[in-house]
């Protein structure tokens, strides 16, 4: 696992894999008929792209390997997903909060990605784009909604900020990979997107009336495969039927 | 079926000549296979037992989503994980248009809603069956929506032009539910034999539930007289029954697995499987709340209620607030 | 219920050029969110191309018991339609 696009797609699909596993257990819990289709669709959306990347991970480490073995056999230190998405689902305000700060460097991401000289990687970015500039709409819509909504609405949501922060911070989290890609043109600095979100996010807080935290103060390790505790929980849950019967046709 | 327990005036259909001009105009016009729409005038008797067959069958969708949805985080391929969650998205849909048909008579979604939670209306028996192994979910794609489907293809032609709209919709989307179902027992019943014993222990525990989803017999009822020449209800159930054995007992052998009924058996002169009657018992437990999953299922429903409520009053409250700015800045 | 979320109407136009069609309902606060819920729901099967939302208390509907005089009146116009005229069969396009 040593060639550095195998760590961009690693780092691209398990963020959608793990997110899309979280965000699945709402369905038939969400608080309204049409917020549980919705955020299905925001699930499978990212089961989609989860699928692309790792595919393409599998393919370029050539050791016959495929997305699903990546998903279901390897242990939490092989994870590249950022702390964020690993963060528990708690309940519905910090799942949207989660799902909109994602969504925040999801679309900035992408939007660098799909100008990547890597073609496979541009490509692959090119698809998934089309998909999270809905997401990131809708997260957006909402967390600007519930901000500016009740006194308790609002408290939920800067409670679920307040406490997902630092998480936060993981998706900028600098490696010597990221810097090859970054020579290679592949892909950018993972800190240098930071700036960008930041003043995505501080133009919906002029809405949401939500206060942005000022730490920066962040929780690191995931480029390393050190993850948070819970993510050995999600792996085990999703990860039960391929380790309990291995070697069977599902 | 998804509405097993609706009961009707309680009087045998009235005949066309003691019937007053605006119920007789009612009935010829149903006879002719003419559609009900919503303003049109309708019986008092027909748009309550409308109602509450709509609210039932909106109902045991929402629920249906638990039994399944407890699955989707632990589904054993992407794949599967995908074509499930889509599935049970499927179910939220269902609802929504059912609830949106119901919305049509002036009853709206949360009044329905809070009949769901309180207990005072129903909802599929099936749903409260718990799914113990990853063959539950073909089991139930299989068997469960291999049942509704027989029942929801006839609706499709229902009195009622929203429901029957809904209906549409609804069989179109259900064709490929049951399909990954039966493709899941496939996997399953060839593969491992672990596997296997896990699809045969799902049809043992679903067959007869899945007999009970189509309700007891009903040919005497006059309940289901009345439906049936509203045209809200189609077919009997014994006739729905007997369809759903004769469709499935072939596949189960293609299966190689054994239904858990001794009697089952192909009957040369009545060309057609002849088969033990479930317990009717246990079916009239279930529904008045004695299930095995009973309490989990309405729990859950009523905890996603009551967590979302500062989510919905939030989102109230910021249109409110949008509107009363946009009429300060005119 | 007073503090129900609002109904709204939902229609789409699909793919092959037909007009758009009243496929059913869903809840919003506003126009903005029913329009993503509309897609959200309605269109999970690539069925739409276009989508109209409308608050259904906006709707007015014809009432049944004024379908007399409402539709009446068209069904003795029978020349408005082709097949009330005569074509010889030597004619052949018209």
């Amino acid at each position: 696992m040593s060639n550095p696009r195998i760590h961009l797609a690693l780092r691209m699909g398990d963020n959608s894999l793990i997110l899309s596993q979280q965000n699945s257990k709402w369905c038939g819990h969400a608080p309204t008929l049409e917020e549980d289709i919705a955020l299905a669709n925001v699930s499978l959306d990212l089961m989609g792209h989860a699928q692309m990347w790792l595919e393409f991970a599998a393919e370029v480490e050539d050791e016959g390997r495929n997305a699903d073995t990546l998903a279901f056999f390897r242990d939490t230190e092989e994870f590249r997903n950022s702390l964020l998405v690993e963060r528990p689902n708690v309940d519905f305000a910090t799942t949207l909060m989660r799902q909109y700060l994602f969504d925040a460097w999801h679309l900035e991401q992408l939007l660098l990605l799909s100008q990547s000289s890597d073609t496979l990687v541009a490509e692959i970015s090119q698809k998934a784009l089309v998909e999270v500039r809905y997401h990131r709409e809708r997260s957006q819509s909402l967390v600007i909604r519930l901000g500016d909504g009740t006194i308790d609405s609002h408290n939920r949501m800067q409670e679920a900020l307040n406490a997902l922060w630092s998480y936060f911070g993981s998706f900028f989290e600098d490696s010597k990979d990221d810097e090859m890609l970054f020579d290679l043109q592949t892909s950018p600095m993972p800190s240098s997107l930071y700036p960008r979100v930041l003043e995505q996010l501080n133009q919906d807080s002029v809405l949401s009336t939500l206060k942005i935290p000022e730490s920066e103060f962040w929780q690191k390790g995931a480029v390393q495969g050190h993850h948070t505790e819970n993510l050995g929980y999600i792996l085990a849950e999703m990860q039960y039927l391929q380790r309990t019967y291995p070697n069977s046709k599902w | 079926m998804y509405a097993q327990e609706v009961k009707s005036t309680g009087s045998k259909p009235k005949s066309l000549s003691s019937m007053s001009a605006k119920e007789k105009a009612f009935q010829e016009k149903i006879d002719r296979g003419q559609r009900i729409e919503p303003k049109d005038w309708m019986p008092e008797g027909y748009r309550r037992t409308l109602l509450r067959q709509m609210g039932q069958h909106a109902h045991s969708e929402i629920v249906g989503q638990l039994p399944e949805g407890n699955w989707i985080s632990r589904a054993p391929t992407l794949e599967r994980k995908t074509i499930l969650l889509a599935k049970v998205q499927d179910e939220a849909g269902h609802g929504l248009y059912l609830y949106s048909a119901a919305e049509t008579l002036g009853k709206s979604r949360d009044e329905m809603t809070k009949e769901l939670l309180s207990g005072r209306a129903k909802y599929s028996s099936i749903f409260n069956y718990p799914t113990l192994n990853w063959a539950d979910m073909g089991a139930v794609g299989w068997l469960v929506d291999g049942a509704a489907i027989m029942n929801q293809v006839p609706l499709q032609r229902t009195s009622y032009g929203p429901y029957a709209r809904a209906m549409v919709r609804i069989c179109k989307e259900e064709s490929f539910h049951q399909r990954q179902g039966f493709d899941i027992m496939m996997k399953m019943s060839f593969g491992s034999k672990k596997q296997k014993a896990m699809a045969q222990d799902s049809l043992n525990r679903f067959w007869y539930p899945s007999l009970m989803m189509f309700g007891p017999s009903d040919s005497e009822s006059v309940h289901s007289a009345q439906s049936m020449a509203w045209k809200i209800k189609i077919n009997f159930n014994d006739e729905l029954r007997q369809k759903f054995v004769d469709q499935t007992a072939p596949q189960a052998e293609y299966l190689g697995l054994t239904i858990p009924d001794e009697k089952l058996k192909w009957n040369e002169k009545t060309e057609q499987y002849d088969y033990s009657e479930p317990n009717w018992e246990e079916f009239f437990e279930v529904i008045s709340g004695n299930g095995p999953c009973n309490t989990e299922r309405l729990a859950a429903r009523n905890k996603a209620w009551d967590d979302g409520e500062w989510f919905r009053d939030g989102l109230l409250a910021n249109s409110t607030k949008n509107q009363n700015s946009q009429i300060a800045a005119e | 219920m007073a503090n129900e979320l609002p109904l709204w109407e939902v229609f789409i136009r699909g793919q092959h050029g037909t007009a758009h069609r009243h496929v059913g309902s869903l809840h919003a606060t506003d126009a903005e969110m029913a329009m993503n819920n509309a897609r959200d729901v309605y269109t999970r099967r690539n069925e739409g191309l276009s989508i109209w939302v409308v608050p259904s208390s906006e709707i007015v509907a014809s009432i049944p018991s004024k379908k007399g005089p409402l539709f009446d009146p068209s069904k003795d116009k029978i020349y408005r339609h082709p097949s009330f005229y005569n074509i010889p069969v030597e004619v052949k396009k018209i």
